[in-house]
């Protein structure tokens, strides 16, 4: 066991974990997050995603120990990394990304969707006008099941459309 | 959600009515809260009586209301749905009910959320529950306001006389919290379609904000205080069904050096248990067991064969007229040959259970599609009495059928029991993948012939598939329960519905030949349960009697057609898509990437697709990609439009993946595809666009719309390709390889 220093949406946390234990699960368990969920635990599909220093990372193979000193956002902690990143007043309520998922009813079960809104936010900050080629290659490594992607594709279009410059807030 | 130990099953006796709004019953922990649990009623023992209003419903002092459903919410939105057609009977803004988990100690049982039955079966329960609480309710407002009930309307829970007198009096004025004490009869009057301002509107989802947002409370994030974390350790894959998995030894030791884990084993069942969920999930990892491992499974390559030369059942399950004559004697004849291969429900999330079982009792956390059949299951595998086992539902990932969710909840109470401890158990990707009960394999053998007029005047479906498997793995491992099937039923097999009576034709001959399924893997009900294989087999044959004759296939098809619903879907499908009627392959073309589109129709018992296919096949590497998918669907009266389309676009897509990619692959020892790798699935890059078309029809009773397109889409892919390559295809998923295989023979 060793003592471990995360820093998680903005908050210092201390966490008691052996150092190879995969961070998903001291998110989900010892930090009590439900953004980050067990899919695979093979980094193949991409249900336990969070950004690390703004970068999609699969949390299910990464050992906490490789995390210390670097910036984890998770699905509950989107709307204020956003709110850094385009220097808001305020914190939204939802980042664009969420929002839009409502707006297109784009979920069916949305155990997924945890991955495919950190995964979007991740493309959409980096490119805030993907084309469609782009978005679906940026989405291939993230799986449904149900059958959302056409859905989720208009809504990352949308959220593109709502983060452009001119948009209303 | 956390309860204390031994608490949960306390109130006991006779149905306590009067419910708690202050939630007092139940304590929240951070962790684990959900929009469903602030207000329920004290639990006991179900199922509550179906007889009784109170069963179905409560209204609260703040004029909103409780509906209790006993479907599960799986992403269909039924839970929504539902309550649309209780606000439509109550007079209820949408904004003022809500419902509440499922819990054997609460809600009633309406059967399992099967054969995406919830509004069809579902519907009618609530909506006339509602309509007989609203008379009831305006026979008090009558009273308190000294207006005949039948001057006085309701507007949002607030009653009025009509003549527009200002005395008003609201439900929860009249009724709040307190029972009806009232017998469901079922004898209220319910509102007629062209009164309908609710029902068939496009009300949205009520748990998609909580779901993007991270607060929606999955199973996978349910904790009980104290309980430890569990995996089940078992062969990577499954045997034959009838074999399970047998231990010859397990060392203990192999895992000491893991803090606080245990092995927790009953008979063949092995599991372990530890303190954190890193450690349960190394100990299942680094435990050293040796399993028997007798090679007796015909293998994928095998498999086909092995159906062929089995011993089977052999049932007609529909004939009529002549078969073998009428073959003789059409203008054109087509015998065809059709393989599909099992498929896996796959929960892009694991399945989860969380079990709290002591010496005389058990609460079990779940995603079962049945609570109560569930909770049988449980109180056979515990042995502890029905009254004694709690079960509630929790939505985890989506399930498509019946995945492992009972095998879960099976194992978490095992462990729990064996630990002393409430046990969170986790399936790993490969136990999900490995011991699923797949969708049977299916072999379509159809003869079929039509006159030169393009009338369909014979038809004769031979299909060979198994039943399903009646007994859970856990089970099975624990107690030793042999492998079991279920008996017979139209789903499990070839079907009057699904391909007897999509064509009037006057010769007509469906026979099933059963195989022992525990001589195969693992078997249920899969979405669309068998309708895609024999759509793919019945609909390309349908198709190539079109292309003898040299006629559109749309055109074929309506010749050929009676029923004004299944004209329905087809004329709606194909106008979406635009369909110029030519004959298939009319196009044909050298080039390396060719085009085609095709048409299909299905069902899953009762409702009615449709569904026109646009793909793209390279000729020189074998891939298929879908371009354009388009689905239409006659559910009868279709609650709210805005669901099915969402359902109509999943099922074109899983289609898709389920045509191009998925198949489960096992050798003579075991099953083989344990992951995304292994077992692939279709992704962003080549998901086809979608265009679901809804065929509302508020004129007849209300049936499933979350499979029937799946049906339809099969065929009219398998149709797809032959129109791009003049090639049919007699096995899917179409992977490049087996199409190259079937360009290049």
């Amino acid at each position: 066991m060793a003592t471990i220093q995360l820093k998680v949406n903005d908050q210092q946390r201390t966490v008691d974990a052996a150092p190879d234990t995969p961070l998903l699960y001291i998110l989900a368990n010892d930090l009590e997050l439900q953004g980050p969920r067990f899919g695979c635990g093979l980094a193949q599909c991409g249900s336990c995603s969070v950004l690390v220093d703004g970068v999609e990372t699969r949390s299910c193979i990464t050992p906490v120990s490789a995390i210390a000193n670097k910036s984890i956002t998770t699905l509950e902690g989107l709307p204020a990394w956003y709110a850094a990143q385009q220097k808001l007043a305020s914190v939204p309520a939802l980042h664009p990304v969420q929002q839009a998922m409502i707006d297109e009813q784009a979920v069916q079960c949305g155990y997924c969707f945890n991955g495919m809104i950190v995964k979007a936010s991740e493309l959409l900050a980096k490119n805030p006008r993907p084309d469609e080629a782009q978005i679906r290659s940026a989405m291939n490594g993230h799986l449904c099941r149900c059958g959302t992607y056409p859905r989720v594709i208009k809504a990352i279009q949308r959220a593109s459309a709502a983060m452009s410059p001119g948009a209303g807030r | 959600m956390s309860l204390p130990r031994r608490d949960f099953l306390k109130s006991g006796g006779s149905l306590i009515i009067g419910f708690s709004l202050s939630g007092s019953v139940f304590s929240h922990s951070a962790l684990g809260q959900s929009h469903l649990d602030p207000v329920s009623r004290p639990p006991v023992p179900g199922p509550p009586d179906a007889r009784q209003i109170d069963t179905w419903l409560a209204i609260h002092s703040d004029n909103t209301a409780t509906i209790f459903i006993g479907f599960a919410e799986l992403g269909q939105g039924n839970s929504t749905a539902l309550l649309q057609v209780a606000a439509e009977e109550l007079d209820l803004d949408m904004s003022q009910l809500k419902t509440v988990r499922l819990d054997t100690s609460i809600t009633p049982n309406q059967g399992g959320t099967y054969s995406s039955a919830s509004i069809q079966r579902g519907g009618p329960q609530v909506r006339t529950a509602a309509a007989e609480a609203r008379q009831a309710l305006l026979q008090m407002a009558s009273q308190n306001l000294g207006v005949p009930a039948d001057q006085l309307a309701v507007s949002k829970g607030v009653v009025a006389a009509k003549n527009g007198a200002s005395k008003s009096v609201t439900y929860g004025a009249l009724i709040g919290d307190k029972p009806f004490h009232l017998a469901f009869t079922g004898t209220a009057p319910v509102k007629k379609p062209d009164e309908f301002k609710i029902v068939g509107t496009r009300a949205v989802r009520n748990d998609i904000p909580d779901k993007v947002s991270g607060k929606y409370s999955y199973m996978q994030h349910q904790r009980l205080p104290g309980m430890l974390h569990g995996r089940v350790v078992r062969p990577r894959g499954q045997a034959q069904y009838a074999v399970g998995a047998k231990v010859r030894s397990v060392d203990e030791a192999s895992i000491k050096s893991i803090p606080g884990a245990r092995v927790i084993r009953k008979g063949d069942f092995v599991g372990v248990v530890a303190p954190t969920e890193w450690d349960a999930v190394r100990a299942a990892r680094d435990l050293d067991v040796t399993w028997d491992n007798t090679p007796t499974l015909p293998g994928d390559d095998g498999l086909f064969r092995a159906m062929r030369t089995s011993k089977t059942t052999d049932k007609v399950i529909l004939e009529r007229g002549d078969v073998a004559a009428a073959l003789a004697t059409g203008a054109r004849a087509v015998s065809q040959k059709y393989n599909a291969p099992y498929q896996a429900h796959a929960p892009f999330g694991p399945n989860c259970a969380l079990a709290d079982v002591e010496t005389d009792s058990a609460l079990v956390k779940c995603s079962t599609q049945d609570v109560y059949g569930t909770r049988t299951s449980l109180a056979r595998v515990l042995n502890l009495p029905l009254d004694k086992v709690r079960v509630q539902y929790y939505e985890g990932s989506g399930t498509y059928g019946h995945s492992c969710y009972d095998d879960a909840a099976q194992a978490a109470a095992l462990l729990s029991q064996g630990a002393g401890k409430p046990v969170r158990l986790q399936f790993m990707r490969w136990d999900e993948h490995g011991w699923d009960n797949y969708g049977p394999a299916h072999i379509g053998e159809v003869r079929a012939a039509a006159d030169a007029n393009g009338k369909i005047v014979a038809y004769d479906y031979h299909g060979w598939q198994h039943n399903w498997s009646l007994v859970e793995t856990s089970e099975q491992l624990a107690l030793g329960r042999p492998a079991a099937e279920w008996p017979s039923s139209a789903a499990q097999g070839v079907s009057a519905a699904n391909v007897g009576n999509v064509y009037a034709t006057p010769n007509l001959r469906i026979t099933n030949h059963t195989l022992p399924g525990t001589a195969f893997l693992k078997g249920a009900w899969l979405r669309s349960p068998l309708d895609l294989s024999v759509s793919f087999a019945s609909e390309q044959t349908i198709d190539q009697l079109a292309y003898l004759l040299n006629l559109d296939p749309v055109e074929f098809r309506r010749r050929n057609i009676t029923d004004p619903r299944w004209m329905g879907v087809l004329d709606a499908a194909t106008k979406a898509a635009n369909w110029t009627p030519r004959p298939a392959w009319a196009n044909k073309s050298t080039d390396k990437i060719v085009t085609g589109r095709g048409v299909g129709l299905g069902t899953h018992l009762v409702s009615y697709g449709g569904a026109v296919a646009e793909i793209e096949v390279n000729k020189e590497t074998g891939k298929v990609v879908a371009k354009h998918m388009y689905g239409a669907i006659d559910a009868g009266l279709t609650v709210n439009p805005a669901f099915v389309e969402n359902q109509i676009s999943g099922q074109l897509v899983q289609t898709c993946s389920r045509m191009f990619y998925e198949e489960v692959t096992f050798n003579a020892r075991g099953v083989k595809s344990l992951d995304w790798s292994t077992y692939p699935i279709l992704r962003f890059e080549e998901c086809p666009e979608v265009t679901p078309v809804v065929v509302q029809r508020v004129d007849q009773r209300s049936s499933g719309a979350g499979e029937e397109v799946m049906a339809a889409a099969a065929g009219a892919i398998a149709n797809a390709f032959f129109d791009a390559t003049g090639v049919r295809m007699r096995e899917y998923p179409l992977t490049p390889e087996r199409v190259l295989a079937a360009l290049n023979a």
